[in-house]
């Protein structure tokens, strides 16, 4: 890892709020949701109590696992633009401190996980932060341009764990939830690649537009969007959710579908002209909450 | 180490001790009620 990059690191104590940075707060809103969902819309009951701190498990698990991102991509981080004010680069705090924050809270999260819930979701968290922290930071993000197709289903785990605390089973409906949100991730970070592109060709990721451009690109986000919208209407069919769910999975992927057709018509390279693309950015984000939102609608209403 | 930076590191140690102190208090809570929730339950 090249520290060259880093402005020289502090020798002060890190300030906790440098410490509550490293969780990326604001990331972690979207997996707390999620795996807030999961556990809303399995078919048992489960204590408020523990259905707090099993959702308070997955924000501190994802936390681990941005701060031992941040503590592995700090000389990439001070390359990008976007990155560069973050605790280490901007040499706020020192390395060690966010490695020891890091491993310290994940294995708090899991074993909290697994004596208030059950260890099959303590086993589903603890496996969720190695993935993202050693299969996607460590082994694919530097080398491959399919490194957020792979690592995209570390951001997939919340509602699959949410589920696996209330019922202490992973059955198709977790399953298929895991298969959207992994299908989901590569036209969100694309769309949002395209138009920070400069950023990760700087810093050497071998993002996709940086490695085959950005007509492959916009082709592939719109490829991922059919299946996804395939794997968000399915639990309908399948049965397991009702005509709420269906009608808004339904009419919400058409949405994304379209705003990707839009993406893929434009012709645009530079930022400026990628306003089809920051939409679609913008509009994933709202897609994942309201699918979501939806599930949990439909199994309350129907129960 | 100037007089400058020393009193910031006992600035942030306190700051840093107090946050500590708010998560320690939160957790004992915390381990109470999921105590007397799983007691519940297995009633």
């Amino acid at each position: 890892m090249n520290t060259a990059t880093l402005k020289s690191e502090t020798s002060l104590p890190a300030d906790w709020r440098d410490l509550l940075a490293l969780t990326k707060p604001r990331v972690m809103t979207l997996v707390v949701f999620t795996g807030l969902c999961g556990l809303l819309a399995a078919p048992a009951p489960i204590h408020p109590v523990l259905a707090f701190t099993a959702v308070l498990c997955i924000a501190l698990g994802a936390g681990a696992a941005a701060a031992l991102n941040m503590w592995y991509e700090a000389d990439l981080d001070a390359l990008m633009k976007r990155t560069a004010a973050r605790p280490l680069p901007a040499g706020r705090m020192d390395r060690q401190s966010a490695l020891h924050f890091g491993i310290g809270l994940g294995v708090f999260s899991v074993l909290l996980m697994g004596v208030a819930t059950n260890w099959l979701a303590a086993a589903v968290l603890a496996f969720s932060i190695l993935f993202y922290v050693l299969v996607y930071t460590v082994w694919l993000k530097r080398r491959t341009a399919q490194n957020i197709v792979v690592g995209g289903a570390a951001g997939a785990f919340p509602p699959v764990i949410g589920w696996a605390a209330v019922t202490g089973d992973v059955t198709l409906l977790p399953l298929l939830l895991f298969t959207l949100i992994f299908l989901w991730t590569p036209p969100h970070f694309w769309a949002l690649s395209l138009f920070v592109r400069s950023d990760y060709a700087a810093a050497g990721v071998p993002m996709l537009p940086v490695v085959s451009g950005a007509k492959v690109t916009r082709q592939q986000i719109a490829l991922y969007t059919l299946p996804m919208a395939a794997a968000a209407v399915a639990p309908w069919p399948l049965g397991l959710a009702g005509a709420v769910y269906g009608i808004a999975a339904a009419a919400l992927s058409a949405l994304f579908i379209l705003l990707s057709l839009q993406v893929l018509a434009n012709p645009a390279t530079e930022p400026s002209g990628m306003k089809p693309e920051k939409r679609l950015f913008a509009y994933s984000i709202l897609y994942l909450f309201a699918v979501f939102g939806a599930l949990v609608l439909d199994r309350w209403l129907l129960a | 180490m100037t007089p400058l930076d020393q009193d910031e590191v006992r600035r942030r140690q306190r700051s840093r001790a107090a946050v500590m102190a708010v998560l320690l208090g939160i957790f004992v809570v915390l381990m109470f009620a999921i105590t007397i929730a799983k007691m519940t339950i297995n009633r």
